[in-house]
């Protein structure tokens, strides 16, 4: 399915980040916008806005975060396309509506700028702390798929990308932005309409009476519906069977939870994508992620520069993790050096991988700042000696 | 003439000894829009949940209600597991969350017809925030509230709606807060139709259900209810019947009632009946005007946000 041509915002532009993002959501389809303005997330809602009611969507600003992130699980089964942006605080609001969309199945997209946390923290400055948080911020176990965009170019594309991730996977999708990547202006390119290619949503084919939103298998995730369809379904938040009926049985939980966990999982490497430079012939790897991963280039050519044979691995999809492929690389190189602007969550994750085979560095810091390339350099130094 | 009766899921068979034979009878009405394969239900001996739905799904008949286009919504609670025994698109969200969820069905497919039914505790505590919002917006939801005073699904807790004085889980000697007076509440709020009926009151509470399908916005219905085990039992109605009783003995239908005087003390009158029934935009009607006004040709006309 190809994008809206009227709604697709097509041209060489001169823009920031967040509105690249909603730039993004329109050529995806998005329709339905509920948010509750939070800086540095704001601007993306400003300008759904104002777009919307010429392009025919509704932006709707709720009383707060609670009721934004269930708003787009109802617009979803209602047959919309629909998101919702926020940042730190308001993101942590929404926790139980991650678990509410990964249980019963709903695509839908949240935005989260990033801003240096806890609590209030800092509104206007950047952080990548929230990384684990939408990973495992819900109660249960659970996956989800996270997507972290370097530039204000990858805005735009990567909220296409989230879109139809969500769709194909019936999954929340996250698009973990940073302030720095927000509030940042670059040329983005937007292709015309029908060079976008858009996931449509899978609807069953199934008539009244045999269908319910679980029993129509595509593979691991099932075909859907919408509310008016004539199917009378029952979705739930409760564990259920593939009716949709409640059933708690520890049985019926773990059918049900693990086939929620191997949609995703089964399908990484057609989830992930990675960035890759130089990291074939590396004794070391910097990974990193997000506007970090824009410093530590940085970091590496200065590393190059003194004869150092380092690579570069960037995560676009944060979640799920590329566990195999840091697996493969932890048993030929000798060190990793993760650059975050936290206290080592992605970190944390390539330590796990390597299984102590690598050795695992870390450039970290507590958000505010993005880090200067020299104490990237240095930290690639040191592991080198 | 002795006659048995036997009922299986599907039809109601009456068996005439003197005639020696068979007469099918026409099932329950209310059978269609259940569930049946769910039965038997959550619901205790005497609860009054159950009485709400069948006034509720008399009303969706008499009122005909296109039923492929119903959608009800429900929170977390015993009154929360209403949607899930209706045989129509049903969603069982989150505590408190029902009425933004059903925000965003409504807004993205304004054809469809949208109620929220769900407890007292669900929709004005946890879930209080969105109650004033919604009908403020005059968001064209049918909000119908069990109150029965408690929190029930979790054990019999004190709710905003607990009469003072009344005895609950957490309030062992007596709950000393103010109880929230809903209809009152959610005027304030700008709700366009506001009824309050006991169960007790089932034709009028029947009624009032069909009104709030002909009317547009939000409207609210407050349907008080006996939970004879989490709340009566603690407060001297043993038995279903016992709180049903006491409805009877003190609710109050009176002219020009007012949504002031309809606080709810324990031992004194339960003022019941119709309270507002009145005309606003709804919040997709007065932005589709407001935009038209100020875009002119530039506002592209909204019908709904499906792909
Ligand atoms: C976020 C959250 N907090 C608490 C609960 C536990 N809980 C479930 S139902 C309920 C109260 C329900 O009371 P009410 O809405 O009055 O419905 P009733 O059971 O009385 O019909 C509570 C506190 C929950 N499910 N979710
Ligand atoms: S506990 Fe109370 S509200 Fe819940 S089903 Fe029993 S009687 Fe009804």
């Amino acid at each position: 399915m190809k994008a809206d041509e009227k709604a697709v915002n097509t041209g060489i532009h001169f823009m920031d980040g967040d509105s690249a993002c909603c730039e993004g959501a329109i050529a995806a389809g998005c329709r339905f916008v509920a948010g509750y303005p939070i800086t540095p997330s704001t601007e993306v809602v400003e300008l759904i806005a104002q777009r919307f009611p010429k392009i025919g969507g509704i932006f709707i600003q709720m009383e707060d975060e609670i009721a934004s992130s269930i708003a787009i699980s109802g617009a979803s089964w209602a047959g919309a396309k629909a998101m919702t942006v926020t940042s730190g605080p308001g993101f942590s609001l929404m926790m139980e509506h991650i678990g509410y969309a990964v249980m019963t199945e709903t695509p839908c997209v949240f935005v989260n700028v990033q801003r240096g946390g806890p609590s209030t923290g800092l509104p206007t400055l950047p952080g990548q702390q929230d990384i684990m948080q939408c990973r495992w911020g819900s109660h249960g176990d659970y996956e989800v798929i996270a997507l972290s965009p370097n530039s204000p170019q990858e805005c735009f594309d990567l909220t296409i990308q989230c879109f139809n991730l969500a769709e194909k996977y019936r999954v929340p999708v996250f698009l973990m932005m940073d302030e720095c990547v927000g509030h940042m202006s670059e040329r983005v390119v937007i292709p015309p309409a029908d060079e976008i290619e858009i996931e449509p949503r899978h609807y069953t084919e199934q008539a009244p009476g045999e269908f319910s939103p679980y029993n129509d298998m595509e593979g691991l995730v099932p075909r859907t519906t919408k509310a008016g369809d004539g199917h009378n379904i029952l979705v739930t938040g409760l564990t259920h069977d593939d009716r949709g009926y409640p059933d708690m049985s520890a049985n019926t939980h773990q059918v049900l939870v693990d086939r929620l966990i191997k949609k995703i999982r089964h399908s990484a490497d057609d989830i992930i994508i990675l960035e890759e430079d130089d990291v074939d012939g590396a004794d070391i790897v910097v990974v990193s992620y997000g506007i970090s991963s824009r410093v530590a280039t940085r970091g590496v050519r200065m590393a190059r520069e003194k004869g150092l044979r380092v690579g570069m691995l960037r995560l676009v999809t944060v979640w799920p993790f590329p566990e195999n492929r840091i697996r493969e690389l932890a048993d030929r190189i000798e060190a990793f050096v993760v650059v975050e602007m936290n206290q080592g969550q992605i970190m944390r994750e390539v330590q796990r991988c390597s299984e102590g085979r690598a050795q695992v560095a870390g450039v970290l810091n507590y958000g505010g700042a993005i880090h200067p390339p020299e104490e990237i350099y240095q930290t690639i130094a040191g592991v080198s000696s | 003439m002795t006659e048995s009766v036997v009922t299986d899921h599907t039809k109601q068979e009456t068996i005439s000894a003197d005639q020696n034979r068979v007469e099918l009878c026409e099932k329950n009405p209310a059978e269609d829009f259940l569930r049946m394969d769910r039965i038997p239900h959550i619901w205790c001996p005497g609860c009054g949940i159950g009485t709400s739905v069948n006034a509720f799904v008399r009303a969706l008949i008499e009122a005909k209600v296109d039923r492929s286009k119903l959608c009800v919504v429900s929170g977390i609670g015993c009154s929360g597991r209403v949607s899930g025994y209706l045989n129509v698109d049903a969603f069982h969200t989150t505590h408190g969350r029902a009425i933004p969820f059903a925000t965003g069905l409504k807004l993205a497919n304004p054809e469809l017809t949208v109620v929220v039914y769900s407890g007292d505790g669900d929709l004005s505590a946890i879930g209080g925030n969105h109650l004033v919002h919604a009908a403020r917006r005059n968001i064209d939801i049918k909000v119908v509230c069990v109150n029965n005073f408690i929190y029930s699904m979790t054990g019999g807790q004190a709710a905003p709606t607990t009469p003072m004085g009344t005895i609950a889980s957490t309030a062992p000697y007596g709950f000393c807060e103010y109880a929230l007076n809903l209809p009152h509440f959610v005027e304030a709020c700008g709700a366009t139709y506001i009824a309050r009926w006991t169960t007790f009151h089932v034709r009028q509470l029947q009624k009032s259900m069909q009104e709030s399908f002909a009317k547009k916005g939000f409207t609210f219905i407050e349907v008080i209810a006996p939970c004879p085990t989490l709340y009566g039992r603690r407060n001297q109605y043993r038995q279903g019947v016992d709180e049903m009783k006491m409805f009877k003995e003190v609710s109050r239908r009176e002219k020009d009632i007012e949504t002031r005087d309809a606080e709810i003390k324990p031992g004194e009158k339960i003022v019941i009946g119709k309270f507002v029934d009145r005309e606003r935009e709804t919040w997709l009607e007065s932005m589709q005007h407001h935009y038209k006004e100020v875009l002119g040709d530039a506002y592209y006309p909204y019908t709904g946000a499906m792909i």
